[in-house]
């Protein structure tokens, strides 16, 4: 029988310098692809405690049956042992990744064992080769290896390079991996995982057909799929100012995360709003891989050399809602400019600009509350709004000159058990918060999402939409489970988030169908439920404890459009997530 | 006859959905059957070159094919006669914009016959067809 599932997985293994390739049919035809797929491939390949790493740590990326397929199927899963949180890592990317691992001809790739020199690995198709990255090992700037691989592989234009940063290389825990230049596998520390088993980059490349079961009505569902999205208003809100349309929503909702959540709302939130900088820096957008909307901003800078005269240099710097928020709100940016700067630092560098901004507003007010001194930070006196200052330590996070910056490096929940601060110190289940001090659902999903991330579940969007009332614990825990369940579908896909209101279940119903799979609205929910079921029992396997996790003081001392969390409330929510949580493990 | 014209390279943001549609023609995913091809001019922040045959009036790709299989179409561009053609890659050779592409799975040639079909789905009206 004919079917659109994907099926081959390719393994490589870095220790000694093989690969090979698996029909894997079984895993696709019951998980679908993406975060199901990979959460079976990891659990099999995964030893039981393996150090995050260590050369026993995996990688697996993985597409699904629509990557190549239908338009907004634009991402890549990647699953690993985040050395982060300690747990479960898993973190999605667009670009071309998942276009290219798919017509590489592969549902997956599996990368095991560590190198013993540095190398990037360059899949093309059906060929896989180990190339000496020795040279490009300690390169200043990420943006620098993509330029030199661009040049040396081929595959223009039908490729994905994904690389690392020093902060990889150096083994920061939130070290991230880009990929086509402006996207990332952000969160959770991917790149340190790479860094770890020195691999540099991972080329892939292909250019295969993809056969359905039935021509005439994949063409009539793609049809009907690209129409929806193109008439939808998501087109219009992520083309035209992209997600930092979001900066003044939130603001103005009170709702922005501002000077380590010492406040909700930030004075010059107007000038790091999507809309002035489109108005004033925008100088192209691009779209990934499949993906008509192009939701990514690319701003402009025009630098003059101060030492030589009409000397200028023009960089492209990509910006996005969260970024916008960890590495400007939450640092207090007064303008636009110095904040894009630092964006376009922290990505040649290679680190999570989420998690760095806020370890950065920890320690500008640690620093001020005296908990860490001058000397600490190598020097600098870190305050809010100082641009200058925070461009040397996001540089000092990858160089460690002193043993703050080598506990920073490793995360607040790390850096915090040492220096204390925990109070004030924006984390959840090992992760930095994401954007969005909205009420209690979104802190419920920074605290019990399978990711720590605000995508698990949109707790923000919850709260957005409950503004003025209260929900019971239970019932607030019960629509972020249905929310994060159900996204385990479209993750398994692999389906962008931001098309999650054109593909409603019935959708993705009707367009597995000229791929052979039938499987029904009710089918698909199970489906998502059991993703969800297994990527907790990994969870807990690897020792995550729900009931270990807690709340910092902070976020309830920070008025939300909820008003005053209440303490008793958020405890009364976790006791229903953890009693959800060690539930659903145990159904069959 | 129409052909296919790219009204302003600029516009495009590289979401390669021409590529697909083009080869959705004959009901498949995945890229393969391309007549089409994106790429950037060196990184996505310096913009994209889209090629596409420009339909000579006196092709190329023609002039040089062996076998005959390319003959010229009413209107410029060429029509592949499939059964005549033996693969030797001298018409993607020969096109000075490189906008013959290669079936790598069926050793063809990937001719465009200017059908319009990827100008439906470009959002941005990059690609058009004209009469």
């Amino acid at each position: 029988m004919v079917d659109g599932l994907p099926r081959n997985v390719l393994y490589i293994d870095l220790s000694r310098k093989k690969y090979w390739v698996k029909d894997r049919h079984d895993l696709f035809e019951e998980y679908l692809g993406g975060t199901g797929v990979a959460t079976k491939l990891l659990e099999e390949e995964l030893p039981r405690g393996a150090d995050p790493l260590g050369p026993d740590n995996v990688i697996v990326f993985a597409v699904g049956p629509f990557n190549a397929v239908y338009p907004t199927a634009s991402k890549t899963v990647a699953m690993f042992k985040s050395p982060h949180t300690g747990n479960l890592g898993e973190s999605h990317a667009g670009g071309r990744s998942a276009i290219a691992i798919r017509l590489a001809g592969y549902g997956a790739i599996v990368i095991k064992g560590a190198s013993d020199l540095p190398v990037w690995v360059s899949v093309q198709e059906e060929k896989v080769f180990f190339r000496d990255a020795r040279a490009l090992w300690g390169m200043t700037s990420s943006h620098t290896v993509g330029r030199i691989l661009r040049e040396v592989e081929p595959g223009s234009g039908i490729r994905t390079i994904m690389r690392i940063g020093r902060a990889g290389e150096k083994l920061v825990t939130y070290a991230n991996v880009i990929t086509e230049t402006y996207r990332h596998f952000g969160r959770l520390g991917l790149g340190a995982v790479f860094g770890s088993k020195k691999l540099k980059a991972l080329v892939v490349s292909g250019k295969k057909s993809i056969q359905v079961s039935d021509r005439k009505l994949y063409r009539e569902v793609y049809d009907e799929i690209y129409k929806l999205i193109v008439d939808s208003p998501l087109m219009k809100k992520y083309h035209e100012i992209g997600t930092p349309v979001n900066v003044n929503v939130l603001n103005a909702l009170k709702a922005l995360p501002s000077l380590n959540l010492q406040c909700s709302s930030l004075e010059t939130a107007e000038k790091i709003s999507g809309e002035y900088i489109a108005a004033n820096y925008l100088g192209r957008r691009v779209s990934c891989a499949h993906c008509p909307v192009a939701c990514i901003h690319l701003a402009v800078l025009r630098e003059p050399y101060e030492e030589e005269p009409y000397f200028y240099k023009t960089t492209f710097v990509g910006y996005d809602y969260e970024p916008i928020y960890a590495l400007g709100a939450m640092l207090g940016a007064k303008e636009a400019k110095s904040m894009l700067e630092l964006i376009d630092l922290v990505d040649s560098l290679g680190l999570d600009a989420m998690t760095t901004g806020v370890v950065l507003a920890w320690a500008t007010e640690a620093y001020s509350r005296g908990l860490v001194s001058e000397n600490d930070l190598g020097g600098l006196k870190l305050s809010f709004g100082d641009y200058d200052s925070y461009k040397k330590a996001v540089q000092y996070l990858v160089e460690q000159p002193t043993e703050l910056y080598r506990d920073l490096a490793k995360g607040l929940d790390y850096a915090t058990r040492k220096w204390g601060g925990r109070g004030f110190a924006l984390t959840f289940g090992g992760n930095e918060m994401a954007g969005y001090h909205t009420g209690p659902a979104a802190y419920a999903n920074y605290a019990f999402g399978a990711r720590h991330s605000h995508l698990d579940n949109a707790g923000y969007d919850l709260d957005q939409e409950t503004i003025g009332r209260t929900l019971e614990p239970s019932e607030l825990v019960r629509r972020l489970y249905e929310e994060e369940s159900w996204r385990q579908v479209l993750t398994s896909l692999v389906l962008c988030l931001f098309a999650r209101k054109v593909y409603r279940p019935e959708i993705v119903s009707k367009a597995l169908r000229p791929l052979g799979v039938e499987m029904s609205v009710d089918d698909l929910y199970k489906l998502g439920k059991k993703i969800y079921r297994e990527k907790y029992r990994l969870k807990l396997r690897e020792g995550y404890k729900p009931e270990d996790v807690t709340f910092p003081k902070r976020i309830f001392e920070t008025p939300t459009p909820h008003g005053h969390l209440s303490e008793s409330y958020m405890e009364k929510v976790k006791e229903e997530y953890v009693k959800l949580i060690r539930q659903v493990v145990t159904e069959e | 006859m129409a052909r296919l014209v790219i009204t302003d390279v600029n516009k495009c943001v590289g979401c390669m959905s021409c590529m697909f549609a083009c080869s959705r023609r004959f009901g498949e995913g995945g890229l393969a059957k391309s007549a089409i091809h994106v790429s950037s001019i060196g990184g996505v922040e310096r913009g994209y070159k889209v090629v596409v045959c420009r339909a000579c009036e006196d092709p190329p790709c023609a002039a040089v094919c062996p076998t005959d299989a390319l003959v010229k179409r009413p209107g410029g561009g060429v029509l592949l006669k499939a059964e005549k053609c033996i693969g030797c890659g001298n018409c993607a050779r020969a096109c000075p914009v490189g906008a013959v592409q290669w079936d790598l799975e069926n050793n063809k040639p990937i001719i465009c016959v200017h059908c319009g079909y990827c100008a439906e789905y470009c959002p941005y009206g990059v690609l058009q067809l004209v009469r």
